[in-house]
């Protein structure tokens, strides 16, 4: 069954008409042709879905889109400010912190609603594997991940730790 | 997944009769358990009843000193919020221990209490399973039996309950909060989960809707809750404790003892909170108290070392509050 949806999508604005059967992930990917969030597991389980969703990080494959009306949506394509990297996508960089890629825009969106979420706190690389454990790499590239995020956390790079 | 319709409910008033008057139709709040069975088509409903945006949304101090957990409260709201961290702390730490930031961000109140069993033949329709499809027998017997309940199970089904959230409302003396087509009334978390008929998880009729946790007011003993799992972080547990323990004199005056990943149910160990009572704040009396719990253990082959595992977790906890006393 259709249903008319409203939202904002890295920005601009999108009215749609959509299965109520659709999750946000597929508006987002096969409606919108933004290919930066990844469908890893479909059951919530790899993170790779991952957006910020009114600012907060969450797994996009279990959510649909039909009650998403009104929302505001970012994913990682839409974190950047025109060439400006986000901090954390240059973190990323920096560090090495992906190989295939695959898991990344999940990633960088995760960190970025976890490092709002810990508000500034000073984190030890115990607590950041913690609060980025709903994201799974299948290249295991989570020495360099960690060290991404700490880079991001304390707002200057630190040099590779790995 | 199956054709639906979806609306979104203004009012709890709304919300009730246009589910009870639909045997097809669901309630869906963060949608991460539900979407999941939808798309395996373990749930079906032909009508989605949205009721994450109704008023509920709200930890309130009731005037008794305790609280009110709306049912929309969000999982990750709740690990946070100054007065369950401050006095339900094994509710915070239960919370932060379920799933992924990510999900519990989506996550609500009301949503993890009904959270369905992980028991992997409930997922796969292949397999025979009463809870999934009554009448068709219970592969876990038998079968992998890994997660499987060690206690009060039934021959038509061993399945525990998934919830850490739940196993530390159980310690804290939770009460449901429910609003049905004939009213409002309130369940214990001790009766509300049922294992009779496997197909029913809870004593709800359809229809009725969760619309918040109330919490009596914190007894003052130190609390705390220890989940054990196949991995350091994001796995269900194997199996959980929440305790409080208030040690006067070198004997125990207080103890409540709920467990997780051992029951259809968050599970009081009223046997080793018996045992405890007068006793001594001893590491043999938490090992005695664990014993007496046990013996009414029924494992199955596959689960048998579910009882080592509860009793040196449960051990290990009731260690540690009277340490810290
Ligand atoms: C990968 C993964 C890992 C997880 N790990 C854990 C874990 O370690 N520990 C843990 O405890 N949980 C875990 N979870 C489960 C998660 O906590 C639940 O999926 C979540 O709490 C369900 O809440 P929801 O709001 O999304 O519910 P929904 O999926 O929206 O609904 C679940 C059920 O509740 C009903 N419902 C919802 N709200 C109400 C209401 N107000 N009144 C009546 N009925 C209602 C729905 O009809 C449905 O039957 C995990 C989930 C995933 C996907
Ligand atoms: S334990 Fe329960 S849920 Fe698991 S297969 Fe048996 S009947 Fe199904
Ligand atoms: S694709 Fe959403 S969590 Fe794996
Ligand atoms: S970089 Fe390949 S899956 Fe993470």
């Amino acid at each position: 069954m259709d249903a008319s949806i409203t939202m904002t999508v890295d920005g601009r604005e999108h009215t749609l008409t959509v299965d109520t059967r659709t999750t946000l992930l597929d508006v987002v990917r096969d409606h919108l042709n933004n290919w930066s969030p990844k469908k890893g597991c479909d059951h919530g389980q790899c993170g790779a879905c991952t957006m910020l969703v009114d600012g907060r990080r969450v797994t996009t494959c279990l959510s649909l889109a039909v009650a998403q009306d009104g929302r505001d949506v970012v994913t990682a394509a839409g974190l950047a400010d025109g060439d400006q990297l986000h901090p954390v996508q240059q973190a990323f960089i920096d560090q090495d912190a992906f190989q295939c890629g695959y898991c990344t825009p999940g990633q960088v969106c995760s960190a970025v609603g976890m490092l709002d979420e810990a508000g500034g706190a000073d984190l030890s690389d115990d607590e950041i594997r913690e609060r980025m454990s709903g994201n799974l790499c299948r290249c295991g590239a989570y020495v360099n991940i960690v060290a991404a995020v700490r880079q991001a956390a304390d707002g200057a790079p630190d040099g590779r730790r790995s | 997944m199956i054709p639906f319709a979806y609306s979104r409910a203004d009012t709890t008033a709304d919300a009730v009769r246009a589910v009870s008057a639909d045997p097809d139709a669901a309630f869906i709040a963060g949608g991460t358990n539900l979407v999941d069975h939808m798309r395996l088509e373990i749930a079906t409903p032909r009508t989605l009843v949205d009721v994450s945006r109704l008023p509920l949304g709200d930890v309130i101090d009731t005037a008794d000193g305790g609280v009110a957990i709306g049912a929309s409260v969000r999982n990750s709201d709740l690990a946070e919020h100054p007065a369950v961290r401050s006095r339900y702390p094994a509710l915070s730490t239960a919370l932060l221990s379920g799933a992924s930031g990510q999900l519990r961000n989506l996550a609500t109140t009301g949503g993890n209490l009904l959270q369905r069993t992980r028991c992997p033949y409930f997922h796969d329709p292949t397999t025979p399973c009463n809870k999934r499809e009554p009448g068709t027998g219970c592969s876990a017997l038998g079968g992998y039996a890994r997660d499987a309940a060690i206690f009060a199970a039934t021959p038509d089904c061993v399945a525990t309950h998934p919830s850490d959230m739940a196993v530390a409302l159980a310690l804290y003396g939770g009460v449901v909060q429910v609003l049905g087509a004939a009213g409002d009334r309130e369940i214990p978390l001790n009766e509300f989960y049922a294992n009779e008929d496997p197909s029913h998880d809870t004593v709800l009729a359809h229809g009725e809707l969760i619309t918040g946790v109330r919490l009596p007011p914190p007894t003052g003993a130190p609390s705390t809750y220890r989940k054990v799992r196949d991995r350091e972080s994001y796995a269900f547990a194997l199996v959980s404790v929440a305790a409080s323990l208030r040690v006067d004199g070198g004997h125990v005056a207080d103890v409540r003892i709920a467990c997780g990943g051992v029951a259809h149910k968050p599970w009081r160990a009223a046997r080793a909170e018996e045992a405890l009572r007068g006793a001594p704040a001893s590491a043999a009396s938490y090992e005695a108290a664990a014993d007496a719990e046990l013996a009414a253990a029924d494992p199955l082959p596959g689960n048998e070392f579910k009882r080592r595992l509860l009793r040196g977790t449960l051990t290990a906890v009731l260690s540690e509050l009277s340490e810290e006393q």
